[in-house]
């Protein structure tokens, strides 16, 4: 368990179901992200705040340390195959970064065609990045991780969305190894069973 | 009949349009081949394969008949119509220059000359600026021949081997493509060597999707997307 408090974070914020925070993280910094009320998906991406073309890479990630799930002592590593963040602290015990984040068109293609109107964490992304001092587009969006999603892949290559295995207050901790943007959608999904249809709000915090 | 047939050398970068109703053949002429492959919407390449979508729409970690790739727009770039292989990896990315050098060491052009070594990562960045797009444009892409299985652990294994001499697989593009292929190894491949395999493509005419269409119909995600993309293309 950390030991680090809250009352000593230099930032701390509550990011609701459906709404996006995009915040520098200094290298060094430490940066924590709490389910508040357990089995949300936070979707995150990760840029070099200073060449964001330098972004986070799910595969690189995956790759550099042969395993599918993110938990205490990942690299979270850019597409310049450097360390971005290192996970430090995990009470969750593992995060998804394969089930990339939800749109109004993958929307459609999971649950019906008719289901296009409804919020998603694309739309939340590309809300965020339309303000242009980011210098981000469509195209820098690329698969993000899920913190605190449980979705598994069997050795017969089927990969299944399993019920969350977070809960109220787990949190997941990194330390930034280079100055970072993050951009994170706290996902609105309404046809999922995986929380409960049910979003709902996460706290970021940051210390020095 | 194809309409056109070419070898790609081991360890090169490729490009091609790639028309709605016709199907691309990738072949393993030797056996151990790997193909990384990206996909793009001609018209608006800021349209692309997206690797989390085509595997959480089917469920998978894996791809082969009966699958198709998703763009990120939730409309079907191609269709897996058929394989020889079984199996071919989403999940692993590419070799940049220093990956590829630390495994292989290097092996430069003034010496080597056409022999010399290459990577995936670059040749991706060349085929994406011979288009007018770049290195912000590339993302995860498809290994095609290879094999990496995930453990229970969530740990992932590469299974040499895969690929035959003379496995193939199709995928019919259900949309204008704008497709980047490269022979460069698969990064999780452990053979030290400096050994990419060619690979020989045919483009031809495509079977009209049939009413029965296995691709379409393997599950309902993919008829909804198939819907999506017949849509876009009216």
């Amino acid at each position: 368990m950390s030991s680090r408090r809250p009352e000593d974070a230099s930032y701390s914020a509550v990011v609701n179901a459906g709404d996006y925070w995009i915040h520098e993280i200094k290298a060094a910094q430490i940066f924590r992200i709490v389910d508040l009320e357990g089995n949300q998906a936070v979707d995150t991406l990760f840029y070099n705040a200073h060449d964001t073309e330098e972004r986070y890479s799910a595969t690189d990630t995956i790759a550099a340390q042969r395993n599918i799930y993110l938990t205490t002592g990942t690299k979270l590593m850019s597409t310049f195959r450097k360390s971005m963040l290192t996970i430090i602290d995990d009470t969750c015990g593992r995060h998804d970064t394969l089930g990339g984040a939800c749109s109004a068109e993958s929307n459609q293609v999971r649950y019906a065609v008719d289901k296009r109107h409804m919020h998603a964490c694309r739309d939340s992304f590309l809300r965020a990045i339309a303000d242009p001092k980011w210098k981000l587009s469509k195209r820098d969006i690329t698969a993000n991780i899920n913190f605190f999603m449980n979705v598994p892949v069997t050795p017969e290559g089927k990969l299944t969305f399993e019920d969350g295995i977070s809960e109220p207050l787990k949190y997941v901790e990194m330390r930034a190894d280079m100055d970072v943007l993050c951009l994170i959608s706290n996902c609105p999904q309404l046809n999922n069973p995986c929380n409960a249809y049910n979003p709902t709000p996460v706290q970021v915090l940051i210390w020095d | 009949m194809s309409l056109w047939q070419e070898t790609i050398h081991g360890g090169a970068g490729w490009s091609l349009l790639l028309r709605r109703g016709n199907t691309l053949r990738l072949e393993d002429t030797e056996g151990g081949a790997n193909v990384g492959a990206l996909f793009f919407n001609k018209d608006f390449p800021v349209e692309r394969y997206n690797m989390p979508d085509t595997l959480k729409a089917q469920h998978t970690a894996h791809l082969t008949k009966g699958f198709v790739l998703y763009s990120d727009m939730g409309r079907v770039l191609c269709s897996i119509t058929d394989d020889s292989c079984g199996w071919h990896d989403p999940l692993a990315g590419h070799n940049d220059a220093a990956a590829a050098a630390a495994k292989y060491g290097e092996a430069n052009y003034q010496k080597h000359r056409n022999a010399w070594h290459r990577n995936t990562r670059d040749n991706f960045v060349i085929e994406a600026e011979k288009y007018g797009l770049d290195a912000r444009d590339l993302g995860p892409n498809v290994n095609f021949f290879s094999k990496v299985v995930v453990d229970p652990d969530g740990s992932m294994r590469f299974v040499p081997g895969n690929s035959k001499v003379g496995d193939f697989v199709d995928l019919r593009a259900e949309m204008d493509l704008l497709v980047f292929l490269d022979t460069g190894q698969h990064p999780l491949d452990p053979n030290p060597k400096y050994e990419p395999k060619p690979v020989k493509f045919y483009v031809s005419k495509s079977d009209p999707v049939a009413a029965d269409d296995l691709c379409r119909n393997s599950r309902p995600e993919n008829e909804r997307g198939f819907i999506n993309t017949e849509r876009y293309c009216l």
